[in-house]
C-alpha cells in the first residue's frame, strides 16, 4: 500500500533528520543513567510552582526539583537531564513508547494507570479542591456545584468525578490548559476550576486577591514518578532515591522554594508506597 | 474493531455534531462570505477597506486561534452568552469561529468568480438603469456562483474537517473522540484511526463528486 | 478598480451620499471597536503588565522565537514534500494505464477527505503499532501536512494541467516528444505557472496547518508561544494577539511574494 511505503520513507526521514532520544533501549532507567549519563525526563511546561518553562529558558518547580535529584541520585549531572514537556493526555504514551525515561508531572499513581506504566513514590500526596473567584462566597465544596460551570483540562479525569459523586448538576467544560481555565473563570463565563489544590494554589499565587483555593480537598491524589512498565529495578532506585530526598530536608526546602509563596500548607513528606 | 463496535452510538453522535457544526457553519459563511463579496466591490472606500481588512485577518490566522479568540474573546472577555447551556454555548462559539474564518475563503473565491464575468454583463445590466444591488444581485453575483461551484464545494470540504478543530473551544466532536478512544484502547489505533478516517471519507468524497458534478451542470457557456 | 464596472461613476448628489454613508459605515466599526475596547478594559485586559511581557528579550528568545522556528521548520518541510507528492500524483492521476490512475485517485481522494488533526494523532500514536519505531512529533505534523497538502496540491496541478489548451499537448507531440517529456517540458511547467496564485495561498493554508502540531506537543508558535507565555503571565488574550499577528505578518508577505512572482512570471 502507498500508505505503509509512504510510511517507511518517513521512518527513515525521522532517523536521518530528527532522531531524538530512546533509540537505544535499556531494560531499566538505572542502566541508562548509568551507561549513558543521561536522561529524558518529561515535566509540565505550564504549570507554576509544578513544572513551568520560564522566560529565561529553564524548567522550574517541584516536579522539576523532585527530578533533578533523583537523577543525580541515578549518576545524572542536572545538565545531561533532558526536559521533555508532557501534558496529561500524553503521559502513559511517552513512558509506553520510549519517548522520556521517566515522567514527574503532578501524575497520580492510579490502578488503571499501572497497567500500563510503573510508579515510584509517592513523592506528594495532594487533593482535588476548587479554584474560585475571591469574591464568591456559595461555593464552599464540591456538593454547592449544582447548577454552576466547572472547568477541567481535557485528558484529566477530576472533572467527571465531580459530576459523578457531588453534583449531579454541574455543568462541565473542558480546556486545553488552565490559563484558558483561569481566564473564563475570572471573566465570570464560568465559576469554578477542578484539580489538585498544589496545582491550584499555583495559580492563586498569580492572581492574588482575585481567586482562591476553597480548601476542602475531596480526594487524594497521590503523585508518582512512572516509568516504563516492570522496571523494578528502576522503581526500586527511585524510591530509595525519594527516600534520601525526604530524611535529609531537601525534600521540605524544594516545596518551600516552589509553592510556599502562595500560602499553602507545607504537609509531611508521604509514606513511599513501594511493590 | 471491537473498539469501534463497542462505541458505535458515541462514534455516530460525535460525527452527527460533526455534521451539524458544518452545515450550519456552511450556511453561515455562505451569507457572511456573500456579503463581504459586496462590500468589498462597493462603490464606498470604507466599506471596501473594511471587508478587505477583515478578510486578509481572518484568512491568515491559523483556525486554531481563531476559535481560541471566538472563546476567550467573545465568550470570556465579552461576556457574549449564547446559552446557559455550556455544550450549547459551545457549540455556537464554535460556529460563529467557523464561519468567521471560512467566509473569508467564500469571500475570496467569489470575488474571483466576479472576475470571470465579464464586463459587459455589467454594463449592460447599468445601460438598463439598474443600480449597484441590483446589478450585483441580478446579474453578476449569480454568474459568480456558478463559475465558483467547484472552490465552492472545495471550501465546504475544508469545512467539514476544520470542524475538528473546534475541540479547542471544548466541543466534543469526531476529532476528541478518537483522542479518548485512542487513550482507552491504545491497542487498536489503525482500527480507530480507519473507522474515524472513513467517516469523513463518507461525508466528504459525496461532497466532492456532487460539487463536480454541479460545477460541470451549472458552468456558464461563453 | 477593476470592479468599478458595477456602478456608475457618483455624480455630485451620489458623492455627497457615498460621504454620509461613508461617515456612518466608519462611525458603526468605531462604535464596534469602542465596546470591545471596554469591555475588555473592564477585564484588565489591556494591563501593562500583561503585555510589557511582550516586549521582552528573553520571552521571545524562549517562547516565541523557538516557536517560530517550530513553525516555519515544519512548514518548509511540508511544503518541499507536499509539493513532491503532488506532482508525482498529479501525473500519476493523469497517466493512460488505468491501474496507475486509480490508485493514485484513490489515494488523493483519501487523505484530501481525511481531516489534518486526525493524520497527525494517526501518525504520532499510531507510527509504534505500525513501524516499529516512535516518530518525534515533528515527523508527524510533516506527515499530516504532506498527505493532507500533498493531495490537495496534486488536484490544483491536474486542474492545472487540464486547463491548458489541447494545442499544446498536440503540438509537443506533434514534434515528436515522448509522454513523459511532453507532461515534464511542456504541461506541468505552464501548469505551475499558471497556478502560481492557488499554489501559494495552499502554501499558506499548510503554514497555518502547522499551528495543529500543538496537540502532539509540537513547540511551534501557538504551543511554545502563547501557552508558554500564557503560563507565565496569565496574558492569554494579548499572546494570543501577538501570534497572531506573527502569522498574519508572514502570511501577507507571502502573498505579496506570490503576487510580485505571479505577475513577473507569466510569459
Amino acid at each position: 500500500m502507498f500508505g505503509r511505503s509512504l510510511f517507511a520513507v518517513f521512518s527513515v526521514m525521522v532517523a536521518a533528520t530528527a532522531c531524538g532520544g530512546g533509540s537505544a533501549s535499556y531494560a531499566s532507567v538505572v542502566d541508562k543513567a548509568k551507561n549513558d549519563k543521561k536522561l529524558v525526563i518529561g515535566v509540565k511546561a505550564d504549570q507554576p510552582g509544578l513544572g513551568l518553562r520560564t522566560p529565561d529558558g529553564a524548567f522550574a518547580g517541584f516536579d522539576v526539583e523532585v527530578a533533578k535529584y533523583v537523577a543525580k541520585e541515578l549518576g545524572v549531572d542536572p545538565a545531561n537531564i533532558t526536559f521533555k514537556e508532557t501534558v496529561s493526555a500524553n503521559r502513559e504514551a511517552f513512558i509506553e513508547q520510549g519517548q522520556v525515561d521517566m515522567v514527574v508531572a503532578t501524575y497520580s499513581i492510579t490502578d488503571a494507570r499501572k497497567q500500563k506504566v510503573s510508579f515510584a513514590g509517592p513523592y506528594f500526596v495532594a487533593g482535588q479542591d476548587l479554584l474560585v473567584r475571591a469574591d464568591e462566597a456559595a461555593l464552599t465544596g464540591p456538593e454547592t456545584l449544582n447548577g454552576k460551570k466547572l472547568c477541567s483540562v481535557a485528558g484529566s479525569t477530576p472533572a467527571q468525578k465531580v459530576k459523578s459523586e457531588y453534583a449531579k448538576e454541574v455543568q462541565l467544560q473542558e480546556e486545553r490548559t488552565y490559563s484558558a481555565c483561569v481566564d473564563r473563570v475570572l471573566g465570570g463565563q464560568l465559576d469554578a476550576i477542578t484539580t489538585d489544590n498544589v496545582i491550584l494554589a499555583g495559580y492563586a499565587a498569580q492572581h492574588a486577591g482575585k481567586l482562591k483555593v476553597v480548601g476542602k480537598p475531596f480526594s487524594t491524589e497521590k503523585y508518582g514518578i512512572g516509568l516504563k512498565k516492570d522496571d523494578t529495578a528502576g522503581r526500586k532506585a527511585v524510591n530509595d532515591a525519594l527516600q534520601k530526598m525526604f530524611s535529609d530536608g531537601s525534600w521540605t526546602k524544594a516545596l518551600q522554594a516552589s509553592v510556599g509563596a502562595s500560602g499553602f500548607a507545607l504537609p509531611q513528606a508521604p509514606q513511599l508506597e513501594r511493590y | 474493531m471491537e473498539a469501534l463496535l463497542f462505541e458505535r452510538d458515541t462514534i455516530l453522535a460525535a460525527f452527527w455534531m460533526t455534521v451539524r457544526l458544518t452545515a450550519i457553519s456552511a450556511l453561515g459563511s455562505l451569507a457572511l462570505g456573500t456579503v463581504l463579496t459586496a462590500m468589498r466591490v462597493a462603490p464606498l472606500a470604507s466599506l471596501r477597506g473594511a471587508a478587505s481588512a477583515y478578510v486578509s485577518v481572518a484568512r491568515n490566522t491559523p483556525l486554531t486561534l481563531v476559535l481560541l479568540f471566538t472563546g476567550l474573546g467573545i465568550g470570556a472577555n465579552l461576556g457574549v452568552e449564547l446559552s446557559d447551556d455550556i455544550a450549547t454555548n459551545n457549540f455556537w462559539l464554535a460556529v460563529i469561529g467557523l464561519t468567521a474564518y471560512t467566509s473569508a475563503f467564500v469571500c475570496e473565491a467569489l470575488r474571483s468568480g466576479l472576475n470571470t464575468v465579464p464586463v459587459g454583463q455589467a454594463e449592460a445590466a447599468r445601460s438598463l438603469g439598474l443600480g449597484f444591488v441590483k446589478t450585483l444581485r441580478l446579474i453578476t453575483l449569480p454568474q459568480a456562483f456558478r463559475a465558483v461551484v467547484a472552490p465552492l464545494g472545495s471550501i465546504l470540504i475544508a469545512l467539514t474537517k476544520n470542524t475538528t478543530i473546534a475541540l479547542v473551544v471544548g466541543v466534543s466532536e469526531a476529532s476528541v473522540r478518537m483522542r479518548e478512544m485512542i487513550e482507552t484502547y491504545g491497542d487498536q489505533v489503525i482500527e480507530i484511526f480507519l473507522g474515524f478516517a472513513a467517516g469523513f471519507v463518507l461525508l466528504c468524497l459525496p461532497m466532492g463528486l456532487l460539487f463536480g458534478w454541479l460545477s460541470k451542470r451549472m458552468a456558464v457557456a461563453r | 478598480m477593476s470592479f468599478a464596472n458595477l456602478y456608475e461613476a457618483p455624480g455630485p448628489r451620489g458623492i455627497r451620499r457615498n460621504r454620509v454613508l461613508a461617515a456612518v459605515v466608519a462611525l458603526a466599526l468605531l462604535a464596534v471597536a469602542y465596546v470591545v475596547y471596554v469591555r475588555f478594559d473592564q477585564k484588565e485586559q489591556w494591563a501593562a503588565d500583561k503585555w510589557l511581557p511582550l516586549l521582552r528579550g528573553d520571552v521571545w528568545a524562549t517562547f516565541i522565537l523557538p516557536g517560530l522556528a517550530g513553525t516555519l521548520g515544519a512548514a518548509v518541510a511540508g511544503v518541499v514534500l507536499a509539493g513532491l507528492f503532488g506532482i508525482i500524483f498529479a501525473t500519476a492521476r493523469m497517466s493512460d494505464h488505468r491501474w496507475i490512475r486509480g490508485p493514485a485517485a484513490m489515494v488523493v481522494e483519501f487523505f484530501r477527505a481525511v481531516p489534518l488533526l486526525l493524520l497527525i494523532f494517526f501518525a504520532f500514536f499510531g507510527s509504534f503499532v505500525l513501524i516499529g519505531v516512535n516518530i518525534s512529533a515533528f515527523a508527524a505534523v510533516v506527515f499530516g501536512l504532506t498527505l493532507y497538502n500533498g493531495s490537495v496540491i496534486a488536484e490544483i496541478i491536474r486542474s492545472g494541467v487540464q486547463s491548458l489548451p489541447k494545442g499544446q499537448r498536440e503540438a509537443a507531440y506533434a514534434v515528436g516528444m515522448r509522454k513523459g517529456q511532453v507532461m515534464r517540458l511542456v504541461l506541468l511547467p505552464q501548469a505551475l505557472r499558471a497556478m502560481t496564485p492557488v499554489l501559494v495561498s495552499q502554501f499558506i493554508v499548510l503554514l497555518k496547518d502547522s499551528a495543529l502540531g500543538l496537540i502532539v506537543g509540537y513547540d511551534e508558535l501557538v504551543d511554545r508561544g502563547l501557552n508558554g507565555i500564557a503560563a507565565n503571565f496569565s496574558n492569554v488574550i494579548p499572546a494570543a494577539i501577538l501570534i497572531a499577528a506573527i502569522f498574519i505578518l508572514i502570511n501577507l508577505s507571502l502573498d505579496r511574494l506570490a503576487h510580485r512572482l505571479g505577475v513577473s512570471g507569466r510569459p
